[in-house]
């Protein structure tokens, strides 16, 4: 019974998502199902609603009509916060972090905030999580810049840590927007490989806005194409690459 | 290379020699010592410590990010909530006094601060000025209660049961607000360099991720926020009983003005530049006034526009960097 429900229940679902900003549609009736375990990559070109997808699922933007379900929960009129603790991160395009603080302290403030940690006495840097902290930074490659405060970094070495910061609040779904963007291009791949990999330990399912289709073949489980506010085509990266409108919407417009 | 910034979970002194722990401990020293070598000093160094503590609760809040023009508030009801107690009840005990004003303070924190918890910035600040005004026309009309614009004055309060003699009275407030300067200092460091002081700091930066951390933004400020309420408290408190009397300048938009002015001096957001700044400003508004009655605001304004356009760290800014250059300097020796 339980693992039926289990089965036919998925992750994160969408129900008939409509929104619009002035004349342009950002989700026209977008019904989506999400299934725990999968990597998902969203490709399409700008405009097309892909990060407005990840602000309603995250409760950043509320829909103008439809439902957004995690876990069959609907978590359509919740705040961020409320849906980030039932365990939905977000990782940004433009890297969200605490800017007057090092890289490992980010972190530290993520498990603080996780952990509900309120001794006020205790110093944030001498808190059991440290080292769980460092390896997490570790596993970014960034753990030889850890006291280093983060506006410092680079770009690339920013988007990392911020993934991090997500990944440090243990959740279930972890939703990225263009992860790899400003990372070295020589070093997207092995840090690609990285993070996939310990999504899949930490059992963390991922959904991914994505423009490096090289990324996209090679990381993501499944693709679902974005255009004008809707989920034009759904299928297995060599399925979706291979396919001649996203050769010419998609493709044709990353290479020009 | 590590870079950290001023306001930072672990100071750069944790490592290496101590110089700023030592020049704190020579500085209390000093003050101990005051009723002893400059007694005159006395009654103007506990205004300063009182001013000081509640500069400290500004402080804190300016760490957020967010700056208050009508912190006086809580600085005047704690002191009010005393004289009321002492009216009521002659005799009462001075820590009765002071637990009750700091308990007015935390209430009225907590429910002005579900209000301007909401606002950031210029908005901000100004609710908070308009609290503090509308308390200060309360205490102006409100005659009858309030002894309006003359105030209420405070009996002198027993200490653990005991009757003083002015003098001994005054020694014992002296300590005690160095014993509060010492223990506050102390947790507010603390405090601040723990994880929810640290969350209490990212509102300064980034609320949104502070937000994508789970956490409501507006509860976060509210905790700070009521800690620097109760911070004010304990300075109001400790000032009524050290002047004896209360009036509605407690509350007046110029003392919280003047508490902003105090902590950008000392160095904002700056824990021991509270206290630091506090002691520098009364001494520079006593002698400025004393030698030169028509201008001393004059010299008090440009003395902070020195600062702001010099040391914008404020004078522990300052201290920082001669700190600083003694320990590169050291290094070149070595």
């Amino acid at each position: 019974m339980n693992a039926s429900r289990t089965a036919s229940v998925p992750l994160l679902e969408t129900r008939n998502l409509t929104i619009k900003f002035g004349g342009i549609t950002a989700a026209d009736d977008v019904s989506m199902r999400i299934e725990a375990g999968r990597n998902l990559a969203i490709i399409g070109p700008n405009g097309a609603g892909k990060t407005t997808f990840l602000n309603i699922c995250t409760g950043w933007i509320k829909p103008r009509a439809g439902q957004v379900l995690f876990e069959g929960e609907d978590i359509t009129p919740l705040p961020p916060r409320k849906i980030v603790a039932r365990g939905v991160a977000r990782a940004f395009q433009i890297p969200q972090l605490f800017t007057e603080h090092t890289a490992l302290e980010n972190l530290l403030i993520s498990v603080s905030a996780r952990e509900g940690l309120r001794n006020p006495l205790r110093d944030m840097h001498r808190i059991r999580q440290r080292d769980e902290m460092m390896t997490l930074l570790e596993m970014v490659n960034c753990a030889d810049v850890a006291d280093r405060l983060v506006v410092e970094l680079s770009e690339g070495q920013r988007k990392l840590i911020d993934i991090a910061v997500a990944l440090a609040l243990k959740p279930r779904l972890l939703l990225m927007d263009e992860p790899t963007s400003g990372v070295a291009s020589s070093e997207k791949h092995k840090v690609m490989e990285i993070l996939i990999a310990a999504l899949a330990k930490a059992n963390v399912t991922s959904v991914f806005v994505e423009h490096d289709m090289g990324i996209v073949s090679r990381h993501a489980d499944e693709v679902a194409v974005w255009n004008t506010g809707k989920v034009q085509l759904r299928g297995t990266p060599a399925e979706i690459l291979a396919h001649p409108d996203v050769i010419r919407d998609v493709i044709g417009e990353e290479l020009a | 290379m590590t870079v950290r910034s001023t306001n930072h979970a672990a100071s750069p002194a944790r490592r290496g020699f101590p110089a700023r722990q030592i020049l704190t401990a020579l500085g209390v020293g000093a003050l101990i010592l005051v009723p002893l070598l400059a007694p005159h000093l006395q009654l103007l160094m506990n205004l300063a410590l009182a001013k000081g503590l509640a500069v400290l609760g500004v402080t804190v809040v300016l760490r957020a990010g967010q700056v208050s023009f009508g912190h006086a508030l809580f600085f005047g009801i704690s002191a009010y909530a005393g004289a009321f107690l002492i009216s009521a009840w002659p005799g009462a005990d001075l820590l009765v006094v002071l637990i009750a004003g700091v308990l007015g303070a935390a209430i009225s924190g907590l429910l002005v601060g579900l209000f301007v918890a909401r606002y950031r910035g210029i908005f901000f600040g100004m609710l908070n000025l308009a609290f503090s005004m509308i308390f200060w026309s309360i205490l102006e009309k409100f005659y009858h209660y309030t002894g309006g614009a003359d105030g209420i004055r405070l009996t002198r309060p027993t200490v653990l049961g005991m009757e003083l003699g002015r003098v001994n009275y005054e020694l014992v407030l002296f300590y005690l607000a160095i014993a509060l300067m010492v223990g506050l200092g102390w947790f507010t460091l603390r405090w601040l360099a723990s994880p929810s002081g640290q969350l209490f700091q990212t509102l300064k930066t980034n609320e949104t991720r502070l937000e994508y951390l789970g956490l409501s933004p507006r509860r976060v400020l509210l905790s700070g926020y009521v800690l620097s309420a109760v911070l004010c408290g304990v300075g109001g408190s400790m000032m009524g009983m050290t002047q004896g009397v209360v009036t509605p300048e407690y509350v007046w938009w110029v003392r919280s003005a003047e508490m902003v002015f105090i902590a950008v001096l000392g160095g904002a957001g700056s824990v021991r530049g509270a206290f630091v700044g506090a002691l520098v400003y009364e001494i520079v508004r006593i002698y400025a006034s004393a030698f030169a009655a028509d201008i001393w605001q004059l010299l008090l304004g440009v003395f902070l526009l020195v600062i702001i356009l010099f040391a914008p760290g404020g004078i522990m800014g300052i201290v920082d960097s001669l700190i600083g250059h003694a320990r590169s300097a050291r290094k070149i020796l070595k």
